[in-house]
């Protein structure tokens, strides 16, 4: 498949589908945290019917409604170039990524398009406590419905509870439960909307650090300075923490991936955990792929191979051993994987030729074949291999896996120190004269986008070049289009979501130099 | 059926004032939901991004040989 693709048609596809998701994402995780950030001080003024906390709420609610409605239905447009550019792929998932998706679509509409309007329209016209419950159904209608979105991503990542039927070409969900219960679904999910959290907390921390540091709304800011950063500790915390699982289940689930973000080239025990590198290509090759070295780095020894198995003498596999297999630690080579996708492909050829035949007993016994768990784990599992002509394509931009990782690692600890930070100066309550930590909390704001966007790019890059992990690579999941059309699209797209950043920078701003109503 | 009407009544009326008061930023907001939605469902979506398979095939039985062709014949 990746010899008869057209590279330019799926770099072009890849490109447009990377230029929409980051844009989308400058949207989303604004929503996911502020929306928790709002439910909770409107608690606050539930609960003490102090109107500065109304005030303060509503402040921060009209900043959320122009980033939900400018950012509403930016995911969609993901959704049209599933059925253009990504035909094959979109046939191949068949109701598995139609299901979550759908859902989403249903709570996503209900919950939040109900509920919104009473949280915009509802004060002083519905009562105190049905108004704190839609505000808390639209946290947690935004919430969910990125979990749908999350456990669709994740089955990519790590596909399973599905069968393949050769007479329709798609996968079928054999279990709900265990698509949901993908155990990269969940960490994925409380990795993700942990790290909106983040964003949120930051976002309300940097605006009311602008405030003091403008001498303007002391009391507002103050108030909601405190909540950002408790609320922002506890979730970069959570970030962490979910961080470390989630690294643990990759080394399981997509080993290449975790070897090359810790840019691993040979295998070892006692593995150090990079704490700080530059690389340069070195010596070693995987085939035609130079690997890289260390110009420079910070290694905590011992710790990767601590934290992937909970001991030092735990086996953490290198690029090496993952691409040409290691039979002493029992890691199949690519060489051997692919052997074992062409015995699936082969077997849907016969079925093929069975099927024009109309040799109906050879067809239902290859059918039953494919719904058998033994075949799909011994072969079927390896079935995207059959196409990967040289056994190096497996791996993954180890450059971009590596920084992306890492930078996000060094700015999640950045912003644990800037929460804890705000909450001293809080407590201490000097926080006005610490000018040089306002302008930090400041600054940190777009960090945040930096680091979300970084978690993202280690996800799909570093996953290359499988779109359905060893099931189906990207150029095989990419229809037969004209680039042309998909160049012209990218453009257009360039430029209408610039347009609608631009626009929501803008009125944002506006309203923060205006300020909130008194 | 008096009871149904009177609720239709009343949340027709809540969303009718909501837009009706609405501040000048939701206004604004509102006009760029409404272009975009228009630009991505009228232009985009009909124009631009036409459902591959179902454009190319009549039904799925097609659309199932296609796929497996291309997923099998790539070496």
């Amino acid at each position: 498949m990746i010899e008869n693709a057209d590279l330019t048609l799926v770099d072009w596809s890849r490109a447009q589908f990377a230029l929409t998701a980051i844009y989308h994402w400058l949207f989303v995780p604004l929503t996911l945290g502020l929306s928790f950030i709002l439910a909770i001080m409107e608690t606050i003024y539930f609960k003490t019917g102090s109107e500065e906390w109304k005030r303060i709420t509503r402040f921060w609610m009209t900043l959320f409604g122009i980033n939900f409605a400018i950012g509403v239905a930016t995911g969609i447009i993901l959704e049209f170039e599933f059925g253009t550019n990504w035909s094959n792929y979109s046939w191949f998932v068949g109701d598995i990524f139609g299901a979550p998706l759908a859902i989403e679509g249903i709570l996503a509409f209900f919950l939040e398009s109900t509920f919104i309007a009473v949280m915009f329209f509802g004060w002083n016209k519905v009562s105190k406590k049905f108004h704190l419950l839609s505000t808390w159904l639209v946290a947690i209608g935004a919430n969910l419905s990125a979990l749908w979105i999350l456990v669709a991503n994740a089955w990519m990542q790590n596909p399973v509870g599905m069968a393949f039927n050769p007479e329709t070409a798609r996968n079928e969900m054999v279990s709900f439960w265990a698509v949901l219960f993908n155990p990269v679904a969940i960490e994925k999910f409380l990795h993700t909307i942990s790290s909106g959290f983040l964003l949120g907390s930051m976002f309300v921390l940097g605006i009311s650090a602008w405030y003091i540091l403008k001498k303007r709304e002391l009391y507002l800011a103050k108030r909601s300075m405190l909540v950002a950063a408790v609320f922002g500790l506890l979730s970069s915390l959570m970030v962490a923490y979910t961080g470390d699982s989630s690294a643990k289940t990759l080394a399981q689930v997509q080993p290449v991936k975790f070897a090359s973000m810790e840019a691993l080239a040979e295998g070892k025990t006692n593995a150090g955990l990079i704490a700080f590198g530059i690389l340069k290509d070195s010596e070693v090759r995987v085939g035609e792929r130079v690997m890289q070295d260390f110009v420079f780095k910070i290694e905590i020894p011992g710790l990767l191979s601590v934290l992937t198995g909970g001991d030092r003498d735990i086996y953490v596999p290198g690029i090496a051993d993952l691409v040409s297999g290691n039979k002493e630690k029992g890691i199949l080579s690519v060489s051997e994987k692919r052997e074992r996708g062409k015995i699936a492909r082969d077997l849907l050829i016969e079925f093929q030729d069975a099927r024009a035949a109309d040799d109906k007993v050879k067809t239902d016994s290859i059918k039953t074949l494919f719904s058998d768990t033994q075949f799909q784990d011994n072969y079927f599992r390896y079935f995207g291999y059959a196409s990967v002509s040289k056994a190096e394509d497996v791996i993954p931009n180890v450059q971009i896996s590596f920084y992306s990782f890492h930078l996000m690692v060094m700015l999640g600890f950045l912003f644990i120190i800037i929460f804890a930070t705000a909450i001293y100066l809080l407590y201490k309550g000097d926080i006005e004269i610490n000018r040089w930590f306002l302008w930090i909390a400041l600054l940190s704001i777009p960090l945040t986008y930096v680091a979300s966007e970084l978690g993202w790019i280690l996800a799909e890059v570093g996953r290359q070049p499988w779109i359905i992990q060893d099931l189906m690579t990207v150029s095989g999941a990419v229809s037969q289009i004209v680039s042309g059309s998909v160049i012209t699209t990218f453009i257009l797209f360039a430029l209408l979501f610039t347009l609608l950043l631009v626009a929501d920078v803008s009125i944002m701003l506006k309203q923060i130099k205006t300020g909130p109503k008194h | 059926m008096k009871n149904g009407s009177a609720i239709f009544a009343r949340v027709f009326r809540f969303y009718y004032e909501g837009f009706r008061n609405m501040s000048g930023w939701g206004r604004k907001v509102w006009i760029i939901i409404i272009i975009k939605l228009f630009i991505m469902f009228a232009i985009l979506r009909l124009i631009f991004f036409p459902d591959f398979l179902k454009k190319k095939f009549d039904n799925d039985k097609q659309r199932s040989e296609y796929v497996m062709d291309q997923l099998i014949n790539s070496r």
